[in-house]
């Protein structure tokens, strides 16, 4: 089927039997919740939708649906997770199993609506698995897996992933999807006694009432252990899913040709297809390039990471996002453990193009630093001067 | 693993008795079973017994003075609490 | 009109079990109580950040017979909107929503989820427990702080006239709004029963006044005084707003002549918040209750 990226996931959360969706509209996301009101008016999904007045409310109401035994769904983008932060803290430290598609967007100011990484990598200490999709493809897959990995018993965290704007959200390509009773046997229906947070009257607690200095520590600490054992989640959800659809699927991360690396790229979300273009094209030329495209951001799949670089002379991570006063924010998560050479680029901000060119000039740019042994570790690629 | 809920319980916030300052007494033989200090009671700390009259639970009553204050029959008296003395 | 409650219809049962952290003499644990006991225990109860996610007191007991979310702040009425939609979902209609906010959590930082909520007549009941400041923090003026009372913010008197919220719930054509006091436990009680019981499904509004003995500055024992002169000076008006038409309420229904009401120094005289006022400020507070109950006379006389 033709489908955007923002279709595809309307379509893998119809496909997943979400039963609350609540959602408020933004750029680039919208498609995302108009096709899901559409599928619920026309009775093709089972699922109350709450026409919320802000993403604030979209998150308390996903959350409320939780409590009460509702798998439940919201998309947003931009201003609308920054406006929602809250209310995902409120979910990841509260273990409610919520789904969330982040359309990723530039901030504002100035107004923008292209893409960019800063607005979902801001929610990277709220408790959520985030996950970042490369083509409308994996945006269906994500949706569906993201419900499983969510819910697992062993997790119960809740999961965002993000799409690129425009070029994964708007671009249309032909996607697979599964048959229905597929999905009903990878993801069977939400058991509300396996949840955390259940409101029942016949078993009636309190949730979130004060916590002492005394419990709160173990209370933060239950929520790292949840996320030693998210890696194993994530791969059986991955390792299920590739039974039913019968296509291969990335796990944390995703190798591309990185066995005999010397410089090894590392992006997330849509450019990593045209950094394989550039791999490609530099491998052609005879330089050993490889890219690893993370497809997890939380947990931080730090051992495959090392895996895969172990080899390479030198590790270019290439970020579309910055922390002011930090860096490119992968590139300074990885240079907390890689022991390669590094080579930090920041580029595609707002939404600039990022070419194959363009990375096998990032790929050329960092062999070239880790030859001369440059200083200097950060480049802003593409700047104007 | 942790429970996420907090459970229903008495003394949530410990013997609130410990807070009262002045201690609510009821003369039985002004009670007029009317249980208007059980409605007002901001706490629950007033039992209604079967057909009879009130009593009060002093482990938990905060000694905020409302039965006295609503009751029509000045039945409950507010003493002021002795320090160390026996108050439960 | 709401069919009188007696004190025999109340359930001897308590949803709010003592020992809970509320100050002596607290209306919000009062009248959370007897809501609880008129709506009973398949109610699950939403409470944002407020004097009763302190009452609660320390996890892992609680109070609390219900099952209770503690929700965000700005986030209480669309978090039982959330739920509105799953009990529906599931089919257990026999499950009521109660959403019991403060005034900051209403008026203030919740009032545009409330207004969509009302919007979208979500069916639940929402209570506002008004005590006309941010108490949990330490009485801080809000939007429903009345003008000239004291706060920590307003040391001098608030400026500012109080926010309507009952009026804001009408303006959105709910099937239920209604004002009540804790003082008059059994008409907050009849109002409550009546919200529970309509047939017609949406959001029912009651805005409680609740009086605060350390925020209003008076003694513990004098919150039910305190409560009976704001509705008895006509400071604090009873009424529901139901079918398009507007009710006056228990002690209220007398109070449209002048002449039957308590002195408004009556009420203000006995609570520190208002200790400061001259008498220019007392006669110009008079004046205010004269001619809020004008206008909802004029209202009566319109519906």
């Amino acid at each position: 089927m033709l489908l955007t990226g923002n279709h595809a996931v309307a379509y893998g959360v119809r496909d997943a039997a979400a039963e609350v969706i609540a959602a408020y509209p933004i750029t680039p996301q919208t498609q995302i919740v108009e096709k899901l009101a559409e599928f619920v008016e026309k009775g093709q999904m089972r699922a109350r939708y709450v026409r919320v007045e802000s993403e604030h409310s979209a998150m308390a109401a996903c959350i409320a649906a939780e409590a009460c035994g509702a798998r439940s769904f919201t998309a947003t983008s931009s201003q609308g997770l920054l406006y929602m932060s809250e209310v995902v803290f409120w979910a990841g430290l509260g273990r409610f199993p919520v789904t969330m598609a982040v359309v990723t967007r530039t901030l504002a100011p100035p107004w923008s609506i292209w893409n960019e990484h800063m607005d979902i990598l801001s929610q990277r200490d709220a408790g959520w698995v985030i996950m970042m999709c490369e083509n409308a493809q994996e945006a269906y897959d994500t949706a569906i897996q993201a419900f499983r990995i969510a819910e697992d018993e062993r997790l119960l965290q809740p999961v965002m992933y993000g799409l690129d704007a425009f070029t994964i959200s708007h671009t249309a390509e032909e996607v697979d999807l599964l048959e229905k009773g597929d999905v009903e046997g990878y993801l069977p229906p939400l058991d509300p006694k396996k949840l955390r947070v259940y409101m029942d009257p016949e078993s009636p607690g309190t949730f979130g009432n004060l916590v002492g200095p005394d419990m709160m520590m173990e209370m933060r600490h239950s929520i790292k252990e949840a996320f030693e054992r998210a890696r194993e989640v994530i791969k059986g959800a991955v390792k299920g899913y590739e039974r039913i659809s019968g296509r291969r699927q990335a796990g944390l991360i995703e190798e591309y040709k990185c066995r005999d690396a010397e410089v090894v790229i590392v992006t997330m979300g849509a450019s990593s297809g045209d950094a394989k273009d550039a791999i490609d094209a530099l491998r052609e030329r005879g330089v050993r390039a490889g890219l690893v495209r993370l497809r997890v951001i939380r947990p931080l799949p730090r051992e495959e990471i090392l895996e895969a670089v172990k080899g390479a002379k030198v590790v270019a991570t290439v970020d579309r996002d910055y922390s002011f006063g930090y860096g490119g924010i992968l590139g300074g998560e990885l240079a907390g453990f890689v022991k390669n050479t590094m080579c930090r680029f920041v580029a595609g901000l707002g939404g600039r193009d990022l070419t194959p060119e363009d990375f096998q000039g990032i790929a050329l740019k960092a062999l070239d630093v880790a030859e001369k042994g440059e200083e200097r570790e950060e480049f802003w690629w593409g700047l104007k001067r | 693993m942790m429970q996420a809920l907090s459970k229903p319980s008495e003394g949530a916030s410990g013997l609130t008795g410990m807070w009262r300052i002045k201690r609510p007494l009821l003369d039985p033989e002004k009670c007029n079973a009317c249980m208007l200090c059980w409605l007002y009671c901001p706490e629950g700390t007033i039992a209604r017994r079967r057909g009879g009259k009130p009593s009060i639970v002093y482990e938990y009553c905060k000694g905020c003075g409302i039965c006295s204050e609503v009751c029509p029959s000045k039945a409950i008296r507010m003493l002021r609490r002795e320090r160390g003395a026996p108050d439960r | 009109m709401t069919a009188m409650f007696s004190i025999k219809d109340l359930v001897e049962e308590e949803y709010t079990l003592p020992g809970n952290a509320s100050c002596p003499g607290c209306a919000a644990a009062l009248s959370l109580r007897i809501a609880l006991k008129v709506l009973g225990p398949k109610t699950i109860l939403v409470v944002p950040a407020s004097c009763i996610s302190v009452i609660q007191g320390y996890y892992p007991k609680t109070p609390c017979r219900v099952p209770v979310l503690n929700v965000a702040f700005a986030s209480t009425a669309a978090v039982g909107s959330g739920m509105v939609a799953a009990l529906d979902l599931k089919g257990k209609s026999d499950v009521k929503v109660l959403c019991w906010a403060g005034d900051g959590g209403t008026a203030d930082i919740g009032l545009q989820a409330l207004s969509g909520a009302a919007e979208r007549n979500e069916n639940m009941i929402y209570v506002c427990y008004d005590n006309e400041a941010y108490m949990n923090t330490g009485t801080q003026r809000s939007g429903s702080t009345p003008r000239t009372a004291a706060t920590t913010t307003t040391v001098t008197g608030k400026p500012e006239r109080k926010k309507s919220v009952p009026e804001i719930m009408v303006a959105h054509m709910v099937p239920y709004v209604a004002t009540a006091c804790a003082a008059f436990p059994l008409d907050f009680a009849g109002k409550l029963r009546r919200a529970a019981s309509m047939p017609l499904r949406g959001l029912k509004y009651i805005h409680l006044l609740s009086p605060c003995p350390p925020g209003w500055r008076f003694p513990a024992e004098k919150t039910i005084e305190v409560g009976r002169l704001a509705v008895m000076t006509g400071f604090w008006i009873l009424y529901e707003w139901v079918d398009g038409r507007y009710n006056l309420t228990g002690p209220s229904k007398g109070l449209l002549d002048k002449s039957k009401r308590r002195p408004l120094r009556d009420y203000l005289s006995i609570q520190g918040r208002f200790g400061h006022l001259t008498e220019k400020d007392i006669e110009s507070l008079e004046e205010e209750v004269e001619e809020q109950w004008k206008d909802f006379a004029r209202k009566m006389s319109m519906t």
